[in-house]
């Protein structure tokens, strides 16, 4: 799509996995800080000309 | 393919004057060439207006949403695999159906032939393999073969896959064609080379709708592009908008599209948004075995759960 494939995760963690929940959150948040602020589908403000 | 013409005018009037279909859905000549228009007949005498011909592009199986007469319904191979997505949605039934087989041998592409001339088309003629097309009287020749519509040139399900009556003898199927060398082209792209390319196809977009209008699967009451509360998406020019239009649209049809080209023939700027459903039929095809429409007998891969299902995108 054009979306950069790091920044969609999916995962199946049951609510008795804590570790596997805590390592998963923390993986997305370093490849998606890796990434950077999206700037696809953000709208920016209308430019006026 | 006029020996059709002469077949589905006879099946249609013996069918209303017998009194076993309220109507029949079917072409008449459009007041453009190239643009041959559905039409609903409702007697006998009128079946006379029945053609058929390449200009049959459009998907008649739109034409039946909720419908309660008994209809008789004129379908190509598919417009008859999106008849049996809408029974399987239970959109019509198939009870209600009387439907007139035509083995299909691909309709031209209007966009493709508008683009290769200047000046006005008056007329555009066929005869077998051999397409005409007069401008300001003077006659140009085209093999059909040349001037497929790009869906066509790579089906391979022209014979109607459910029918009560055929016009003729099914059609030799298409072997070998390369379906989705497109997708794989994009799907070879970075995300960023991805980004522009839908970026640019997109921008031509006026939000028309037709490309939805003309699917038969897109028959949702209010369409979420329509819905004020909540709003998913905006309604302008936004190329956000534009694109978020575009791609939920796409993914609406997962599983259920049959390929068929009515959206992007109906499109008036001649965008070829049918990469984003073709994308998801090559993914259902691949990952799930699935080919819309092809029998009554089997849920689609949507509304069904197998523990093979492919899942190695969860962690
Ligand atoms: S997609 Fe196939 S069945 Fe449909 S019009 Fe084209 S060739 Fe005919
Ligand atoms: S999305 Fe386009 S190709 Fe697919 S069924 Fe609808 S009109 Fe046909
Ligand atoms: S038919 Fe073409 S212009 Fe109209 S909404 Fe669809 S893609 Fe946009």
């Amino acid at each position: 799509m054009g979306i950069e494939p790091d920044r969609i995760h999916y995962s199946w963690i049951s609510s008795a996995e804590s570790t596997k929940f805590v390592e998963v959150v923390k993986e997305v948040t370093e490849k998606v800080k890796a990434l950077g602020p999206n700037q696809h589908f953000a709208k920016h403000e209308a430019k006026v000309a | 393919m006029s020996e059709y013409n002469d077949k589905i005018k006879e099946i249609s009037a013996r069918l209303l004057k017998e009194c076993q279909v309220d109507m029949v859905i079917g072409f008449r000549k459009g007041s453009m060439p190239m643009m041959n228009e559905p039409c609903f007949i409702n007697n006998a005498e009128d079946a006379a207006q029945l053609v058929w011909d390449s200009n049959c592009g459009i998907n008649l199986a739109n034409y039946l949403t909720n419908r309660k007469e008994k209809i008789g319904i004129i379908a190509k191979g598919c417009d008859s695999r999106n008849i049996v997505t809408h029974i399987i949605e239970n959109k019509i039934s198939r009870e209600q159906l009387y439907i007139i087989g035509v083995p299909c041998q691909g309709m031209i592409d209007k966009h493709k032939i508008n683009a290769m001339f200047e000046g006005e088309i008056q007329d555009v003629a066929e005869n077998g393999q051999k397409i005409t097309v007069t401008i300001d009287g003077k006659e140009n020749a085209l093999e059909k073969a040349d001037v497929l519509q790009k869906n066509c040139a790579v089906c391979i399900h022209r014979n109607p896959v459910i029918f009560d009556e055929m016009v003729a003898e099914p059609v030799e199927e298409q072997k070998d064609v390369d379906r989705y060398a497109d997708v794989r082209e994009i799907e070879a792209m970075t995300s960023e080379e991805k980004w522009n390319t839908f970026e640019e196809l997109l921008s031509p977009c006026i939000r028309c709708y037709a490309c939805k209008n003309a699917c038969p699967l897109c028959y949702c009451p209010t369409c979420f592009v329509d819905e004020s509360k909540p709003q998913w998406v905006g309604k302008g020019q936004d190329p956000t908008d534009v694109r978020t239009f575009h791609f939920l649209r796409a993914f609406h049809c997962g599983g259920r599209c049959t390929d068929c080209g009515a959206c992007e023939r109906a499109c008036p700027v001649g965008i070829n948004m049918r990469v984003f459903t073709k994308k998801l039929e090559k993914d259902s095809f691949e990952q799930f075995g699935w080919e819309a429409g092809l029998t009554l007998d089997e849920r689609p891969p949507l509304d069904t759960y197998r523990p093979d299902d492919p899942d190695d995108f969860i962690r």
